[in-house]
């Protein structure tokens, strides 16, 4: 296997985009990524682009030939590729850009994400998203999203006794870091008392808990790592690529508030960076609900499991604590946009890597991770990627 | 969801008949037609699940999605069932009675209706056990 490297980034600002549409989105995504490299589109071998529910947002399908026309890649006739994982779908993306390139078959490859969720009812948009669960089995009894994750917050807060205080400082934590992101959807500070005055969703999940719903696109390109220097003075090495496999239900996980497969994912990247997790200066986990985020830490081997709540209010997932967490905002202040969250991801951990992050700039990063979950847990991809 | 999906599994969503292996002893509901441990050796029947379980996890979902039957407030739970799956269902209690624990059983009740068609889809829900 080759040495894979990031050579460029782009991503479009996350948010209501009322006036743009899909094909917008992904093309500036992608030319800002090009741009990056300094490259030209003639370069390019192929693209894999993360989506999970065109069909039901904008009732579009067909995605990776679309997203080829559309970049100006179609008369060049090269493979372009739709990944679908649910939420997951943009760190799959990436992941098979990476495969791609490090078998060698292909040399500049293209991973990109896009959603457009706003061309529908939020209550269409819900139903939609409720397709990356079980739709016989959980969906179709009266199952949401928010409820699903609120039953592991329950199971959680039973075993672990963690307050709703605890939980409510990690949006706190992830508004504080989007405000500090030009990209993020939300851009304000919020306080403890606003998440926990805010509607109650499913208990014992607020309106503060979940993450938004988000149009936007992001796009990275990959190269093997001995030609990335003809494309850029910082490229970011992929150290490690791991994905794993779970049961759609959320019922028939071996424990509820324990995500196995981003234990698994996580165990994989280690070993294959031949790392752990203190050699982690930063990590971008998959924080779609506040419980989400503290699970991960704890299952990525960040804290014990049932400290994380203590941990998160201790400051230890602040920019300046022992482990920053979402230093994007995350999915809640960041925004979520399904299919782009895993490589706006990978965005985020390049512009640490590189020192370009601005405001929220980790001192001295060399080392960071992402973490991108489908649906309850049922895929998780996880990257690392280090400074060369 | 079309008449002809909720149509197909109505035995197993109105009577709770789920399958099990019978190599191994293990009981799925939902239904499935492979067991995961035996896998190519498993053999798989029917079963009838006794409908009776205990509340794993709950939430209280205060907005509901379209076209479920519960007005207002409504309980989900995993419940454990006492032949061993896991399944999701509305357990019929008030919103402050539940909790981890707590013993359900089946009932026929209605889950919701169809968006565009307006047709009634029954099924199983789970009420407190007195
Ligand atoms: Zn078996």
């Amino acid at each position: 296997m080759r040495d894979v490297a990031v050579i460029g980034i782009g991503c479009t600002r996350f948010g209501e985009h009322w006036n743009r549409s899909f094909r917008d989105m992904f093309v500036e995504a992608g030319a800002l990524a090009l741009e990056d490299a300094k490259l030209s589109g003639e370069k390019i071998d192929a693209m894999y682009v993360g989506n999970m529910s065109a069909g039901r947002f904008i009732e579009q399908e067909h995605i990776g030939a679309l997203i080829a026309d559309y970049s100006g890649m179609a008369t060049r006739h090269i493979p372009a590729t739709r990944v679908e994982a649910a939420c997951a779908s943009g760190g799959l993306a990436f992941r098979q850009a990476v495969i791609a390139v490090a078998s060698g078959m292909e040399d500049i490859v293209v991973a990109a994400g896009v959603e457009k969720m706003t061309d529908v009812e939020p209550g269409a948009s819900t139903d939609a998203l409720t397709g990356a669960a079980d739709r016989e089995w959980e969906g179709f009894v009266g199952a949401t999203f928010p409820g699903l994750y609120a039953m592991i917050a329950t199971d959680y807060i039973h075993k672990y006794h963690m307050t709703r205080e605890q939980l409510a400082q990690v949006a706190v934590k992830n508004h504080y870091n989007g405000a500090r992101n030009p990209i993020a959807q939300f851009q304000q500070e919020i306080t403890l008392s606003t998440v926990m005055k805010s509607t109650m969703v499913a208990e014992p999940l607020r309106l503060f808990d979940c993450s938004p719903i988000t149009d936007g696109a992001a796009a990275v390109i990959v190269a093997p790592l001995d030609r990335a220097r003809e494309f850029t003075d910082t490229p970011i090495k992929v150290l490690a690529t791991a994905q794993a496999s779970d049961s759609i239900a959320l019922h028939d996980r071996r424990d509820i508030s324990t995500m196995d497969a981003t234990v698994a994912a996580g165990q994989r990247a280690f070993k294959m960076a031949k790392l752990t997790h203190k050699d982690i200066n930063m990590v971008e986990v998959h924080d779609c609900f506040s419980i989400a985020e503290i699970c991960a830490i704890e299952d990525l081997g960040f804290c014990k499991k049932g400290t994380a709540g203590k941990f998160t209010e201790d400051g230890e997932t602040a920019l300046g604590g022992k482990i920053p967490v979402n230093t994007s905002g995350g999915l809640k202040a960041c925004g979520h946009p399904v299919g782009a969250t895993g490589i706006k991801q990978v965005y985020e951990i390049v512009q640490q890597l590189r020192g370009e992050a601005g405001k929220r700039q980790i001192e001295n990063a060399k080392i960071g991770m992402t973490h991108n979950v489908g649906g309850t847990g049922a895929t998780v991809a996880v990257h690392i990627l280090g400074r060369v | 969801m079309t008449v002809a999906r909720f149509w197909r599994k109505i035995p197993q969503r109105y009577n709770l008949i789920g399958t099990k292996c019978t190599t191994c002893g293990r009981h799925f509901f939902p239904p499935r037609t492979f067991c995961p441990d035996c896998r190519r050796n498993g053999k798989i029947v029917d079963h009838q699940f006794a409908g009776f379980g205990t509340i794993v996890t709950y939430t209280v979902i205060q907005t509901e999605p379209d076209h479920f039957a519960s007005p207002g407030p409504y309980v989900l739970a995993i419940i454990k069932l006492d032949e061993g799956p896991q399944m999701t269902t509305q357990i019929i209690c008030d919103p402050k009675e539940a909790k981890i624990g707590m013993r359900v059983r089946s009932v026929f009740r209605k889950i919701g209706t169809d968006g565009e068609s307006g047709i009634i889809h029954y099924g199983t829900k789970f009420v407190p056990v007195e």
